[in-house]
């Protein structure tokens, strides 16, 4: 997170990847959630994601257009036209939305990773990434919220949703210490310290919720280097399929 | 005070134009009339969110994928408006969701059609919308208050759906080759269908009268219909593309388009169960609300836990 | 009297006129309960009443007012509360509450009339 163009634009293009491809999957509960009032909840903050994810790409094509003296790069061709292996995200976004509990669970750990983020980055010195985490931080706020009563609420809910609940955080938590894994592009005692705070957060959430934290878990990782999970080649086979079969089209 | 006494008060009420609220008295056959039309409209907004949500995850820019998003949670929120003003008529939300399920309760027929390309979200936009503000604009007067308020705060909202949905095909017209026909491909499937929204004819609509007189209704199937068929036919200019209806054409003595015959076979096929998407759009509702259920009983679990906690401190 | 309307837009597809299978009596056990929502749009302005949802809880009755009614910059602070809670005057005693004060003119100020020197009063 240093500012060094040489690593601004990667750091930028996962920042967005994030956003994205988390979106791209809650998107799929658009009119199958579980009550109206939830599914036009999780839609709000799908539609916060795909905000910030457009901010963000719109940034890095502005870097990108002005490296290169050209105007080729946009928030489309940057979102539709890269292949898997350029997809930066980490692994948890993409994972399938799973049930309702694991949802929430995802959205909560990541919000809260991304709280703490842009909380820091809204003094980085690239002044426009800056502008974007300020606005963004209001948003992730109430993410965080929403999504951290929810995990209470299934946690500490029936025995059933419990149990599913626990499970959910045996699923994930092997995808949560690459969050923390600093790539080239990232300032490693940065996340260090965010580790500290993110781990401290969860736990008393978790306790709360009567869920116990993993402890000793392999984690894995490999997202910021291009090396996904199964699911993501799928996914942007659907997003990005009319940019690829009508190549320079105008939507 | 007898009923044909209350009755008669009540006519007296509804022609002067003052809204019935849900604690008024009402007649039976008006109370059950507005309960059936408003919870069938929520069904409507509610089942139409899976057409369209059928495209998000394939929307072709970011934009547009933030547009279609949008929209389609619009749509949740006018099913959740219509429920709650279903609800002052005595029926829980619960129950309406569960004749929606058990196939008791309609909802509208256009939604069984298949969105088969991009393309089709801008038709739905500008066709089925256009043809659904027509209808709605006219609610906003309707005589009973809840359902009143509720299509003004809907139309209010409504009004970026159609201008979206033209300004997609805006763009298709004006694109590739492929995306023409892509979008002239997607009018001719979605023309017939909308206008089919509006309904069987006057003419066979033998007892609409009631609900005109009790200002539910205030327009005719066929007023509606002609408006907008006057209104599209003049739009379809702008986009360069054709509407499939040989007859169609401009009548200088009626001041009107003529339009040919609808397929009223296929309307009633579809009202029936037989559309092409009846079974799987009713489905994906249902597979909603018992996948949600553990999630909802847990919630309600919690609440319970928590309203206790607090006791128990006090 | 007549009582079956016909209109067939969204809504009133008459009930004998479709398929699908005999009428359910289940409910929900597990509903949540029903909320009335009100809005204060901005600073100075009363709560006005903007509608109702269904919430597990009063926390989660304002978020989803939040999500619900104020999508569109509706609001700056919400009030909600269970509808149950809700007491109101019968529509029956109307005329016994209400049109008394219809005479009662003189509680206006343009009862009086004034010099239109005075101006403002």
């Amino acid at each position: 997170m240093k500012n060094q163009s040489n690593s601004t634009v990667p750091f930028i293009l996962y920042l967005a990847d994030n956003n994205l491809i988390l979106a791209q999957r809650n998107s799929e509960w658009c009119g199958h959630g579980p009550v109206l009032e939830q599914d036009i909840a999780i839609t709000n903050i799908t539609l916060d994601l795909i905000g910030q994810a457009r901010m963000l790409y719109q940034l890095a094509a502005d870097h990108i257009n002005r490296q290169n003296g050209n105007q080729d790069a946009t928030e489309d061709t940057l979102a539709y036209l890269r292949n898997e292996r350029e997809f930066s995200n980490v692994l948890m976004v993409e994972l399938p939305k799973g049930h309702w509990g694991f949802t929430v669970l995802r959205q909560y750990l990541f919000s809260e990773f991304q709280y703490l983020l842009y909380r820091h980055l809204s003094a980085h010195a690239d002044e426009p990434l800056s502008a974007i985490a300020i606005k963004s931080l209001k948003e992730v706020t109430y993410h965080v919220q929403w999504s951290r009563e929810w995990v209470l609420r299934l946690g500490d809910g029936t025995s059933e949703s419990h149990q599913k609940m626990a499970d959910a955080v045996q699923d994930i938590w092997m995808y949560t210490g690459e969050l923390f894994q600093a790539a080239p592009f990232e300032d490693a005692a940065v996340l260090q310290s965010i580790h500290t705070e993110w781990k401290q957060r969860i736990s008393e959430t978790l306790e709360e919720a009567t869920l116990i934290v993993p402890e000793k878990v392999f984690m894995q990782q490999g997202g910021k280097q291009g090396i996904h999970t199964e699911h993501l080649g799928y996914m942007l086979a659907e997003m990005q399929y009319l940019q690829r079969m009508h190549p320079n089209a105008t939507w | 005070m007898s009923v044909h006494h209350l009755e008669e008060k009540f006519q007296q009420t509804v022609d002067a134009e003052i809204k019935i609220e849900a604690k008024d008295w009402m007649p039976e056959a008006y109370r059950k009339t507005n309960l059936r039309q408003i919870s069938q409209h929520a069904h409507s907004e509610v089942v139409g969110m899976l057409p369209e949500g059928n495209w998000i995850t394939r929307a072709p820019s970011l934009k547009r994928k933030a547009i279609l998003i949008a929209k389609v949670q619009d749509e949740a929120g006018h099913g959740l408006y219509l429920y709650s003003a279903a609800e002052t008529l005595g029926m829980s939300r619960d129950q309406m969701i569960a004749d929606l399920h058990s196939g008791k309760a309609k909802y509208s027929s256009i939604f069984n059609y298949p969105t088969l390309t991009w393309a089709d979200m801008g038709a739905i936009g500008w066709l089925v919308d256009g043809a659904a503000i027509l209808n709605q604009v006219m609610l906003c007067r309707t005589s009973y208050g809840p359902y009143a308020r509720a299509m003004v705060r809907i139309c209010k909202e409504e009004s970026f759906h159609q201008r979206q949905g033209f300004e997609a095909l805006l763009v298709l017209s004006k694109g590739t080759p492929e995306q023409r026909a892509m979008c002239q491909d997607a009018i001719n499937r979605w023309w017939w269908p909308s206008l089919m929204m509006f309904g069987p004819k006057d003419a066979e609509s033998t007892n609409s009268d009631q609900s005109m007189k009790w200002k539910i209704k205030r327009k005719t199937n066929d007023e509606l219909r002609q408006n907008f068929v006057d209104m599209i036919a003049q739009q379809i200019k702008l986009l360069g593309m054709t509407l499939p209806d040989p007859d169609l054409k401009w009548n200088e003595a009626r001041g009107h388009y003529d339009f040919g015959e609808i397929n009223w076979d296929e309307f009633w096929n579809v009202v029936k169960g037989n559309g092409p998407c009846n079974k799987q759009r009713l489905q994906a509702r249902i597979n909603a609300h018992e996948e949600g259920a553990w999630v909802r009983e847990a919630a309600v679990a919690y609440a319970q836990k928590q309203a206790n906690k607090k006791k128990q401190v006090a | 009297m007549q009582c079956s309307i016909r209109k067939f837009y969204y809504g009133d597809i008459p009930e004998e006129q479709g398929g699908g299978a005999a009428p359910s009596e289940s409910m929900n056990q597990h509903g949540w309960p029903l909320w009335e929502v009100f809005i204060r749009s901005k600073q100075g302005l009363d709560h006005k009443h903007a509608g109702s949802l269904h919430a597990a809880d009063a926390r989660m009755a304002i978020e989803n007012a939040r999500d619900v009614y104020t999508r569109r910059q509706e609001g700056i602070s919400i009030w909600v509360v269970e509808s149950k809670n809700i007491h109101a005057s019968d529509p029956g005693d109307a005329d016994s509450l209400f049109e008394p004060a219809a005479d009662k003119i003189y509680r206006h100020p343009t009862f009086y009339d004034l010099p239109d020197e005075v101006k403002h009063m």
